[in-house]
């Protein structure tokens, strides 16, 4: 069977959520006859027709905003960021009517934003931010961070269904480097669930998107010296899988948290807190962050090397936890 | 749209009356300023880059030379350009040097941004050049407020403003253009309208024909200029800052012209019919502009593969040194996130 890439993931679960439901449609800029910057939607417009794959103006508020719009009269939108850095221009809209539309008034906003996020591409600043800290502290929202092509395509399909707002990173890196074979029926991947990547027993390494990849590097390197990570793979941040946290944190005892966003106020945080007021007499030893240093990304190669997270940078702090 | 939408061409044998033409120095100024944009550009894109030796994103004003050379040649050093991406010739102009761009664009510590952001996204306050972030439209705020500052310190100052026909469909466009009408700032906004936005053609950008046409909604002129005829663009733009200059406020250029290009170095630009780029080469900015030059005499028989000659001796030597120039440490990562002193 054909090997599926994470960027075709997607598209297939656009794809085929289209087929099935003549509510679901796209709108973002460049998306039709260009496909997308990075070709999601190519071949959509052929099959859709142009009122179902919209190339809208730049205007990445008003994208937002149209989505919220048609998703309240029962609409099920999907917006696209051409890239993740640009969703601050539509920060209002999904923060302030998206989020807290449920709550007020009691109705649902079921759109989905997809966001092209993540470096590793030498993007630089404006290219490569990993901004989803923003919305996850914003309740109302949900926000999702596939790391497979499996669940690139059973998230995006659990994200269309969704009846609330969902906000999904799609890592560019990971769009052609990433491929497998996938099941052939209609699948989803439930938000909120996280997945086991590694089985195993000394240290666990919890994290999303393509640092996952960084984890099992280091994992398989690791492995010849005796040690035993466990990588947990988190898929979705808001809400994410507490229990999955947990038992493996009971299961090994230590912990890294690892992500590429920056440091302060980033996911890591959230889940050291966690893991410290429900599973502190489990412990054995300092609960360990890696992440990005507190700056913007960077352009220059030999800076955004230092900048992201490594394998070298797993293998040391796992070293020094297992001797703890 | 219908692209002969434009005022008749000054060049060559324009019919623009031209209140005064430019001295011989800055017809030789733009001439030069445009071809060194043009070869600078073409070893960037078709060199550099597909050598490798350029990573990331690497988009090019090919055909649109004549804008940010036309508008600013005549600037004064105290006055501010905010560039978009399509603008390298404000860059040369303000008097950034070619070594500065060659290491900016090879992400080295000698470059604008000393390796901390790539490409266009180069500025210094120096030269008065403030750079634009990739948000398209952010900088039209901001001139705003640069030009809100010359007016309460009452400075004879004026900046100019640039950004693409795609950039006018964000919100921040038209916050940033209300605000200066509302308050009367000295600042002049130019619209490169090369009638493409990535693959987003004019039409599907705006229910407009024209950018200029939204002026009137700002209560400010909004003109239309012939964006490949160097002197038109000049032109209007020396009217519109002695407009900003006398208090009268912001004026909106609107400078048709094509995008000869793909969007970015990636990009084969398949969706563009092929019959536009035949149009628009005979167009060509920097050809019409020689063809004037040569025609008036102003350049001498064999004048041009002078200036050629001493662009690519001048090209060759930056690359040179920007070559072997060194990279940013990785400490350098940690560095300016604040005033460090
Ligand atoms: C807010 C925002 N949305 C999307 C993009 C991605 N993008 C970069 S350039 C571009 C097209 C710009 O078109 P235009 O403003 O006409 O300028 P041109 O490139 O044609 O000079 C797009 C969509 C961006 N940079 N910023
Ligand atoms: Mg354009």
């Amino acid at each position: 069977m054909a090997l599926t890439t994470y960027v075709e993931a997607i598209r297939q679960g656009i794809w085929e959520e289209m087929e099935k439901d003549e509510r679901v449609f796209v709108l973002g800029e460049d998306v039709g006859i260009y496909g997308g910057a990075f070709k999601v939607t190519a071949g959509m417009l052929e099959r859709f027709g142009e009122w179902r794959i919209i190339d809208t103006p730049i205007s990445e508020s008003a994208i937002v905003g149209a989505a919220i719009g048609a998703a309240l009269m029962g609409m099920r939108p999907i917006a696209e960021m051409q890239f993740a850095d640009f969703i601050s221009c539509a920060f209002d809209q999904i923060t302030n009517f998206a989020a807290k539309s449920r709550y007020r008034w009691g109705a649902g906003v079921p759109i989905v934003v997809r966001a092209p996020s993540g470096g590793g591409v030498h993007g630089g600043p404006f290219h490569s931010q990993n901004p989803e800290m923003y919305y996850v502290h914003t309740p109302g929202l949900k926000v999702v961070c596939p790391s497979t092509a499996y669940d690139a395509k059973g998230l995006i399909k659990a994200a269309i269904r969704d009846p609330d707002p969902v906000i999904y990173f799609e890592h560019k890196f990971l769009y052609r480097r990433i491929k497998e074979e996938l099941p052939a029926d209609d699948f989803v991947v439930p938000i909120g669930k996280a997945a086991i990547r590694r089985h195993g027993t000394d240290i666990s390494v919890i994290t999303y998107g393509a640092m996952v990849y960084t984890a099992l590097d280091a994992a398989r390197q690791l492995e010849k010296e005796g040690i035993d990570l466990e990588v947990l793979d988190l898929r979705s941040l808001l809400p994410f899988d507490r229990e999955a946290v947990l038992d493996t944190v009971k299961k090994t005892n230590k912990v890294i948290l690892l992500h590429e966003d920056t440091r302060i106020g980033g996911f890591a945080g959230e889940l050291a807190s966690v893991i410290s007021e429900e599973a502190f007499e489990y412990l054995d030893g300092p609960i360990r962050r890696i992440t990005a240093p507190d700056t913007p990304v960077p352009y220059s190669p030999p800076l955004e090397e230092f900048f992201l997270p490594k394998v070298s940078d797993v293998i040391r702090v796992a070293r020094e936890l297992y001797a703890y | 749209m219908n692209v002969n939408d434009v005022k008749p061409h000054a060049v060559p044998g324009g019919t623009i009356q031209l209140t005064a033409p430019p001295p011989e120095k800055t017809l030789h100024g733009m001439l030069y300023y445009m071809k060194l944009t043009r070869e600078l550009e073409f070893r960037i894109e078709r060199k550099l880059y597909r050598q490798g030796k350029i990573v990331g994103g690497v988009y090019v004003g090919r055909g649109q030379e004549a804008i940010a050379v036309g508008a600013c040649i005549d600037m004064r050093h105290e006055d501010v350009v905010c560039p978009s991406h399509r603008d390298m010739g404000a860059f040369l102009i303000r008097g950034m040097s070619l070594r500065t761009i060659f290491a900016q664009y090879m992400a080295r510590k000698t470059g604008a941004t000393r390796g901390k952001d790539g490409n266009m996204h180069m500025g210094d306050l120096n030269l008065n050049l403030v750079p634009f972030v990739s948000m398209l439209a952010d900088n039209i705020p901001v001139a705003a407020g640069i030009g809100l500052s010359f007016k309460i310190r009452g400075q004879d100052r004026v900046a100019l403003c640039f950004f693409g026909d795609g950039a006018t469909s964000r919100g921040d466009f038209h916050e940033g253009v209300n605000m200066a009408a509302v308050l009367k700032v000295p600042v002049v906004f130019i619209c490169n309208n090369n009638q493409y936005a990535y693959s987003t053609p004019l039409e599907r950008q705006m229910a407009v024909a024209n950018v200029a046409d939204r002026a009137e909604a700002y209560g400010i002129p909004g003109e239309i200029v012939d964006g490949n005829d160097v002197l038109a663009v000049w032109d209007a733009a020396a009217r519109a800052v002695e407009r900003a200059r006398g208090g009268h406020g912001p004026t909106l250029i609107e400078c048709k012209t094509f995008r000869m290009t793909g969007h970015s170095a990636h990009d084969d630009a398949g969706y563009v019919p092929r019959e536009l780029f035949e149009l628009w080469e005979e167009r060509d900015p920097i050809k019409r502009f020689e063809r004037y030059l040569t025609e008036r005499g102003v350049i001498a028989p064999g004048g041009i593969e002078e200036i050629d000659k001493r662009i690519n001796r001048e090209i060759d030597e930056a690359i040179q040194i920007a070559e072997k120039d060194p990279f940013p440490d990785p400490d350098d990562t940690l560095k300016d996130v604040y005033y460090e002193g």
